[in-house]
This record gives structure tokens, C-alpha cells and sequence, in this order.
């Protein structure tokens, strides 16, 4: 698999992706930086970092959407390419209108991090196929602005068209309630696009990827990624 | 000199801080009154934050050298090697000051500041601790703090990316005028590939990098030289503003730099800007500096020298670089998106010069702007000894159960979760041991090698005998360390206290120093880097002398790192270590009893040792299941802990007939752990313990979902969790509280 990792002006997980890709597919990814106009030829995926891109100054991703690279992302998605944006990447994502919504403040409006479990909606798409659907993963959270929000429209349409690719939840499965701690609607932790090619998450599958550090169920994954592509 | 310059009067002079006596020796050394630039760089270098002008003598006593000490204290950072060609590069810093006056910026520069002295030395950041001390939970002004330098410390830490992995917080009315926010960070590096602040080389040019330079800042290492009074809030002017995204692009192009071989000598812009960075580079060098100001990047108009000279912007770097490499780096900087600019350049003359659009404004001896600085052997007096309080004479006020629900629902010792899931500990992706534990622990770059982390002192201790309370800091570091299995390398030191023109105070601060250099002497635990803030202290109270001891570990495997949570049902609990009972100034005498008095508890050094090494030999042998250190609150404080991050309970033998329960349960006796080991093995550790001169006592056995202490009245787990953990959360729920403070 050919992954390219995004490196904007303040990316900060693009090392811990790196390290992701690399342990899924044993291959090493390339990083592409902000200015660069075009991907590397055969890229397969593209992958948009956690981080405060540009320091989160205006809303967050804004200004990582219109950098000069975004034009090659958006037309390789158009063409049916693989799109993961994570944290960050997914806010740079729905600001770049290559998914729906926003993401605004944490409903307790601080900062926060801590083990997350995720429903994996459906296990039938390229990021998630090494799951089962309906499984309970456990991953990590670490944001300040997750809180997921569509228009009723949109929101219907994702949950019609099965786009939703996360939900919070608990230990036990159960979503949302306690277990949706930034206020997320419907308990959103991550959508896809319309042919499920592009994935935007708030979680960080990148960080559980080892049984020495808190878990391995975010491995999966990069594993199924390495698979798809 | 242009007369738009104020006059050099004696007011001037003592708006400066420096004292008569002192404007006398500046006189002296340059045989003429001084102009307004050379008053204004006299005072940032002069000042007791940057000069440590009353502490230098008594820092000198400490041990700072050993086999894995590449740097001690001097530079930015303190490194030690920790094999493999690597090393670990670490310091600790506090911002204490700015961070009252304005809590969210305060606490972010701080964090900022001390990353810039790690990455200074070439090191990429791998974690960030704090420990951080506020006024009375009742203050009025005690939430609005806790708020702001929380999400301050998150705030920058979390965007440059480094994850904040440990750290304390503690409440005390003596801090209710002047919290403390000492901040640490810890890079790893090559161990041949560190960078210097010592310049090299005659007529190379000098370069400004980074963020460009504003009017922020002005005066704030004289501001962190003083004390406080009614006028402080009118000092947020001189509290620094942080940009941590400008600080990762910083991180990013100067170890691109780095790498790149252009950098000779390399100093960050801290405390006194401009001022501090080029004298030191100079004089360490043994070579002059010329800097031409209308070169600084500036995004005000119209800076005078003044101005640009004592400026505390943040996100500045200055270098001196390899000329045949000046176009490289201004490459690297440039896609960095920073400023590149040739201030000034390396001279022979041994002076520091500065010009404005050609203008001279100060001609300095530079050795002796530094070297001449005063140096003070203050007066001191010895802190009165206290009375130990005899366990007999001290009756309990309620039973065990009410009392250690009454701890763990404390303020001091409640479940700080609320805190540390504010800041992002878990980015890199090699935290192995997040907080919440005796110590963090992390690998070194996804290896099987790990470096375990702690800050740690007990500041009621330190102020009822400084001496003991200093050891009992270095010591408990160890000990820390000791309890998730590392190895304790090397100790930052981070000296809080009043005003050392006070004997009291000043017999403070040289009471802990001693059992700080007494205890890292006998633990083989040298310092490598520190800071000291005095002046803590508003109108006339200062705050309790707290000398913050953060700390360095190795562990060979992190696989083999011991954890605090209980692991199985129906394990031996084992207590390493003698216990007397000694309540004197322990959290139950406190929290409970309501009294803070008595001596504390005294630190055998030799005990420490002993039982540290034969903790530790089993964990490396994967015999100990579960260890936790024994400190605030006691035995079943720390017992509770275990239980809880385990959920499982435990069953515990009461004391000994005749002893009384809360001296047996709260004591606060130093230089003891909490282990867990399958029942099977008990046996065998008691004996390998006593064959090593170590006490092992089997104390109780682990299962239940309760804390059965002795025969007295059970706690269940749930009913203590929501103590431990209700006590942040709710308070800082509480009512809003005006943002004018009522004093």
C-alpha cells in the first residue's frame, strides 16, 4: 500500500501515523508537505494528521483546507482514492467539504483525553474491514473540538446511507450517554463519504496499536487498510 | 546618547531592582554611569531569576556530576546518557508569577519556555510534567487558577504535541497569594549530537530565529525578582503571550538544522530576551557580541533598544551559524514560515555591543556582565526544630472508615482525573504508564527501553525542618521512580520560595538545599539541572518552601514496569519497610485532627537505599505483581489506591494490640512501598528481605470488593471511588466566583 501523509504547519501525529501505516503494511509512507501541489504517483491513501494545523487559530482546519495540496486530495478522492482524516484531519476534512457537518467545541468546553470504546457500525468498508460489524474497540480520544453537528437533512442522510463509522460507547457496547463525552450528535466518532472512500474520525486508532501502550485494537485498522489497497 | 532617554536617577535605578550598593558596583565596573539600554541590561542580568545572585553558593554544594552525567547544570538542560549512543536531556522551570497575574498565558510560556530549553540542546521533546500548588480550595480566587493554568499548561503542551504524562497538584492557604506552576520537559537526543549555548569562532554571524519581537514581557524576570503587592495585577502587561503552534515550527526547523551541521552555538530567548541569550553565548565563549537591532524582526514600530533588549517575546532562538551554511538555514526557515535574520555578528574584543541604525547604545565588558554579577551569602537562621507528636497523645477523631473516606475525598489527595485529561498524554504513542501512577513511564522511541518520570515534594515537611523535608523530596523522587521499576538516574530541582532577604526564609532555602545535596549524595542521584524562584511572597507571607524534585529513571524493558493496580484476587500483601507511626505533619494529623504541627517524618537514607534496591530487584525478577510507594496518607491511603485502579479489594491486618489504629493506618513513616506477590511467594520474599536487611511484613491479603481494615467497619470500593473521584469535578463545578478578586 502507498500511503502519503499530510504534514502541515503544525501537524504533530504524523509521526505516530507514520509509525501506524508502517506496522499495518510494513511499508513506509511518504510525507507531503502542506505546499506541494500534487501526491506522489501511485499513492493509495492519503492521510490527514492529528495536530493544530496552522495552530487551530480560526476554526480549526480552516485554514488546512485551502492549502495548496487539498486541490490533489480532493482529486483523488474524486477518483474513488482512499481518504483517512484523523482528529485534525478529520476537522481539515468538513472544512474542505470533502465530508459533511462540523465540529465544534467539547460540550464541557475543555480539552480532553482519555480511552474511548467505539461501535464499529459496519465492518464492509476498506478502513474497517478487519473488524466485525458491531464490534466494540477501544481506542483513545484527545481533542478539544469533537463535537460532531449536522443539519437534521444531513444527519438523516448519513444514518440512511450507513456513512456513520463510529459511535461512542462503552466498555459493554452501549452507546452514547456517559460514553459520548463531547456531545457529538447521534454520538458521531467518525463518518465517511458518500462511496465510503473518505473516513474522518476524532479518535486516534494511531495510538493503540501496541499491547505496551494501552491496547491494540486500533491496529486493525491500518491492518485492514494495508489489505484494501 | 539621544535625550529622549530618561535620566538615570536613583528612582530609575531602584525601579530597575537593583539596589544602591549594586548600581554602586556597576559604576564601578565601567567607570562611568550607565546609559538607559545598559541600566535596563544590567537589570536582566543582575536579577535574581536570571543571576541566582542569593542562591549561587549555597547550589554550588550540591552533587551535580556522575558515570551518565554529560551536562550538569550551566546550560539550558542537564543530559544523561542512557546507553545506546542516546540520552535523555531534561530541566525544570517555574513561571510562577505571570502565572497569578494571568494564569492561562502564565502557565502556557511556562510550559513553552522549558520545551525551548530542551530542544535547545538539540533533543526532541518526548514528555512534559508539572507540578503546580495553589492557595485554599476557598480562596476566592483558587478556582479561576486552577482553570486557567490547567488549560494553559494543556493548551501549549497539547498543540506542540508532547504528551504531559505526570505531575502533583496541591492546595495550601500559603499559597493563596503566589501558586506555583513549575513546569519540566524531557527530550531525548543523540548522546554525541548536543548543542551548546558556547559560541566559537571570531566574526560569525549572529541569528535571529523565530517569532519576531514584540513589546511583551518587558521586565518579567525583574517582575519574578520581587515581591507581590496590591500593584501586581497592574503588572499583566509583563506577562509573555504563547504561541505554541510558532513554538512546533520552531521545534521543527531547528533540529532540521541541527541536523543539517550549520549550528555552532544555539541559545533560546527566555528570561531577559535578547539580553541574556547573546551575553551568554559570548561570554562562555570568551568572545565579544555585536548586534545591529535594526535588524530584529519586530512587529511593532518604532522599538527603541531598550525595548528590544528586554523583550520577553516567546518562540525565539538565537545562533551563531557556520557563515558557508547562512543560505541553507535561511532555507530551512523559511518553508518553516519564521523569520531569518543576521543580528549581529562573533567579535574578539570580549564586548557586548549594541547598535541601533548605527547608533552605539550599550558597550559592556560581556565576561562581566555575567561573572561580576552581585553574589550574595545572605543571612540566615536555622528554622526552629519542632516537637515530635507522640502518637499516644493524639486522639483519633473518628473511626478508620470515616477517616479515610475523609482522604481520599480530600483536596490533597482526591484523584486528579480531572486535570490530566486535560492534557494530551498519550500523543507519540509511547506512553506505557499515563498518570496517576508513582511514576509515567514511556519507551524510548517505540523500543523495549523505557525512562520513567516524576516531580515530587512535600512542602509541609519542608516547612517544619527543611533539612528532612529536602530529603524527603529527593527521596521520594527515588522512591517513585524506584516503584514502577526504573533505575533512578538524575534529579532537576526546582527551588520555590520567599524572600531570601528574610533570615527565616533564606534558612529555608539553605536547610532543604542541604538535605536535597545530603540525600542525592547518598542515593547516587546527582542534580543535572534546576531553577530556583524566590520572592514568593505577598505582603510579607510567603508561601511554604517548596523545593520540586523532578526526576529521571531507566528501565531496560518497559514490559517489566510495575504498576500501583492490584492484579489478582487472594495475592499477598507485603509492607516493605519499618513503620513507628509517626503522624507529625502528615495528611491524618491535617485533614483529619485538623492540626498541622509536629516534626515530620525523618528519612534514613540508608533504609531508603536498602529497601528501594531490594523493591526493584523484584520487580526486575517479575516477582512483585503490584507496587505502590507509601506517602501522603499513609498505609491504607495507599492500600485504597491500589484497590481502586485494580477494582479489587483487600483484607488487612490491624495493628499490632495496644498500637493505636491511625497511627498504624495513617502514619506517614518514610522509605516504605506497598507490594503485592502471589501467596505461594510470600514466603520467599520475606526471607530474601530479611537476608537483605530489608523489614517485609505480610500485611493483609487482596480480593473482595471491599477494604476490610483490621476488624473495624469495611469500606466498599464504589463508595471510596466516588470520594476519590468526586472531590476535582465537583469543586471546580462549583459557583462562579467574581473575577475581581475581594483583596
Amino acid at each position: 500500500m502507498n500511503a502519503a501523509v499530510l504534514v502541515f504547519p503544525g501537524s504533530n501525529r504524523e509521526r505516530d501515523v507514520v509509525r501506524a501505516l508502517k506496522a499495518g503494511s510494513g511499508q513506509e509512507p511518504k510525507l507531503v508537505w502542506h505546499a506541494e501541489t500534487e501526491l506522489p504517483a501511485g499513492t493509495d491513501l492519503v492521510v490527514l494528521p492529528g495536530g493544530f494545523s496552522y495552530g487551530d487559530y480560526l476554526r480549526c482546519g480552516a485554514i488546512a483546507a485551502r492549502a495548496p495540496i487539498m486541490d490533489a486530495v480532493r482529486a483523488h478522492a474524486a477518483r474513488g482514492g482512499l481518504v483517512l482524516g484523523i482528529c485534525n484531519g478529520f476537522q481539515i476534512l468538513v472544512e474542505a467539504g470533502l465530508l459533511p457537518g462540523i465540529l465544534t467545541r467539547n460540550a464541557n468546553l475543555r480539552f480532553i483525553c482519555h480511552l474511548q470504546h467505539l461501535k464499529v457500525e459496519r465492518a464492509d468498508t476498506a478502513f474497517t474491514r478487519a473488524y466485525q460489524p458491531g464490534q466494540t474497540i477501544e481506542v483513545c480520544v484527545a481533542h478539544g473540538e469533537g463535537n460532531y453537528f449536522a443539519d437534521a437533512e444531513t444527519l438523516a442522510r448519513l444514518e440512511g446511507d450507513g456513512r456513520v463509522a463510529f459511535r461512542y460507547c462503552d466498555a459493554e457496547g452501549n452507546v452514547g450517554g456517559d460514553a459520548n463525552r463531547n456531545g457529538s450528535l447521534n454520538d458521531i466518532a467518525g463518518i465517511y463519504s458518500e462511496k465510503l472512500n473518505v473516513l474522518g474520525m476524532m479518535p486516534h486508532p494511531e495510538n493503540l496499536i501496541d499491547a505496551a501502550v494501552g491496547g491494540t485494537d486500533g491496529a486493525k485498522l491500518f491492518a485492514g487498510l494495508a489489505q484494501a489497497a | 546618547m539621544p535625550t529622549s532617554e530618561p535620566a538615570i536617577t536613583p528612582e530609575l535605578v531602584a525601579a530597575h531592582g537593583l539596589k544602591p550598593d549594586e548600581y554602586e558596583r556597576i559604576l564601578k565596573l565601567i567607570g562611568r554611569e550607565p546609559s538607559f539600554t545598559e541600566l535596563g541590561i544590567f537589570s536582566a542580568m543582575w536579577n535574581e531569576h536570571c543571576s541566582y545572585k542569593s542562591s549561587k553558593i549555597w547550589l554550588k554544594t550540591l552533587p551535580t556530576s556522575g558515570p551518565r552525567v554529560i551536562q550538569g547544570p550551566g546550560e539550558n538542560a542537564g543530559v544523561v546518557d542512557i546507553g545506546d549512543g542516546e540520552a535523555v536531556v531534561f530541566k525544570m522551570e517555574s513561571h510562577n508569577h505571570p502565572s497569578f497575574i494571568e494564569p492561562y498565558q502564565g502557565a502556557a510560556t511556562g510550559v513553552g519556555g522549558i520545551l525551548r530549553d530542551v530542544f535547545t540542546m538539540g533533543a526532541r521533546p518526548v514528555a512534559a510534567l508539572n507540578a503546580l500548588r495553589f492557595g485554599s480550595p476557598e480562596h476566592p480566587r483558587t478556582r479561576h487558577l486552577v482553570s486557567g493554568v490547567v488549560a494553559g499548561v494543556g493548551g501549549y503542551g497539547n498543540s506542540f504535541g508532547v504528551p504531559t504524562v505526570g505531575g502533583l497538584v496541591g492546595f495550601h492557604s500559603r499559597y493563596d497569594g503566589n501558586i506555583l506552576v513549575n513546569a519540566m520537559a524531557v527530550g531525548l537526543a543523540k548522546a554525541d549530537g548536543i548543542f551548546y549555548a558556547k559560541a566559537t569562532g571570531v566574526g560569525l554571524p549572529v541569528v535571529y530565529l523565530g517569532s519576531k519581537t514584540g513589546r511583551d514581557g518587558i521586565h518579567g524576570a525583574t517582575m519574578a525578582s520581587a515581591e507581590f503587592d496590591e500593584s501586581s495585577e497592574e503588572k499583566r502587561p509583563t506577562v509573555q503571550v504563547g504561541d505554541p503552534f510558532a513554538e512546533k515550527l520552531l521545534l521543527e526547523a531547528c533540529l532540521e538544522l541541527m541536523a543539517s551541521g550549520a549550528v555552532v552555538a544555539i541559545q533560546d530567548m527566555g528570561a531577559a530576551g535578547l539580553t541574556c541569550s547573546a551575553v551568554e553565548m559570548g561570554a562562555k565563549g570568551d568572545l565579544g557580541i555585536r548586534l545591529d537591532l535594526e535588524n530584529v524582526p519586530t512587529r511593532e514600530e518604532g522599538m527603541t533598544a531598550y525595548e528590544m533588549m528586554l523583550s520577553e517575546s516567546q518562540e525565539r532562538m538565537l545562533m551563531v551559524l557556520h557563515p558557508e551554511k547562512e543560505d541553507v538555514a535561511r532555507a530551512i526557515f523559511t518553508k518553516w514560515g519564521l523569520d531569518f535574520a543576521v543580528v549581529g555578528h562573533t567579535t574578539d574584543d570580549l564586548r557586548f555591543k549594541v547598535y541601533l541604525n548605527g547608533e552605539l547604545k550599550a558597550d559592556l565588558p560581556i565576561k562581566e556582565l555575567g561573572d561580576e554579577a552581585p553574589e550574595y551569602d545572605r543571612p540566615w537562621t536555622e528554622t526552629p526544630r519542632q516537637q515530635q507528636v507522640a502518637v499516644a497523645n493524639v486522639d483519633a477523631p473518628c473511626d478508620t472508615r470515616e477517616a479515610l473516606l475523609t482522604l481520599m475525598g480530600s483536596a490533597e489527595l482526591s484523584s486528579r482525573r480531572w486535570v490530566w485529561e486535560q492534557y494530551d498524554h498519550i500523543i507519540l504513542g509511547d506512553t506505557v504508564q499515563k498518570p496517576g501512577g508513582d511514576a509515567a513511564v514511556i519507551r524510548v522511541e517505540g523500543g523495549r527501553k523505557g525512562l520513567a518520570f516524576t516531580a515530587d515534594v512535600t512542602p509541609r515537611y519542608c516547612e517544619a525542618d527543611p533539612f528532612e523535608g529536602g530529603k524527603q523530596a529527593v527521596a521520594e523522587a527515588w522512591r517513585n521512580l524506584t516503584a514502577v521499576g526504573a533505575t533512578p538516574l538524575a534529579v532537576t530541582d526546582n527551588l520555590n520560595f520567599g524572600n531570601p532577604e528574610r533570615p527565616e526564609i533564606m534558612g529555608q532555602l539553605v536547610g532543604c538545599i542541604k538535605g536535597i545535596g545530603e540525600a542525592c549524595r547518598a542515593l547516587d542521584f546527582p542534580v543535572v539541572s534546576g531553577n530556583v524562584s524566590l520572592y514568593n511572597e505577598t505582603q510579607g507571607r510567603a508561601i511554604l518552601p517548596t523545593p520540586t524534585i523532578g526526576a529521571v529513571g531507566l528501565l531496560d524493558d518497559v514490559a517489566k514496569s510495575a504498576t500501583l493496580a492490584f492484579k489478582r484476587e487472594g495475592e499477598a500483601v507485603l509492607l516493605i519497610g519499618d513503620s513507628k507511626g509517626w503522624l507529625g505533619r502528615s495528611c491524618w494529623l491535617w485533614l483529619v485532627a485538623g492540626r498541622e504541627e509536629g516534626a515530620p517524618p525523618p528519612v534514613d537514607l540508608a533504609a531508603e537505599k536498602r529497601n528501594g534496591d531490594f523493591v526493584r530487584s523484584m520487580i526486575s525478577a517479575g516477582v512483585a505483581t503490584a507496587v505502590h510507594d507509601v506517602s501522603d496518607g499513609g498505609l491504607l491511603v495507599a492500600v485504597a489506591e491500589m484497590a481502586l485502579a485494580g477494582r479489587i479489594g483487600a483484607r488487612l491486618d490491624g495493628a499490632h494490640p495496644g498500637a493505636p489504629a491511625h497511627g498504624y493506618f495513617f502514619g506517614e513513616d518514610q522509605g516504605r512501598y506497598l507490594v503485592t506477590v502471589p501467596e505461594d511467594r510470600a514466603g520467599m520474599v520475606i526471607d530474601a528481605a530479611s537476608a537483605a536487611g530489608v523489614t517485609a511484613t505480610r500485611i493483609g491479603t487482596t480480593g473482595g470488593d471491599r477494604l476490610i481494615p483490621g476488624d473495624e467497619a469495611p469500606i466498599l470500593l464504589n463508595e471510596l471511588r466516588e470520594s476519590h473521584e468526586g472531590w476535582f469535578p465537583r469543586y471546580m463545578a462549583g459557583p462562579a466566583i467574581d473575577a475581581a478578586p475581594a483583596d
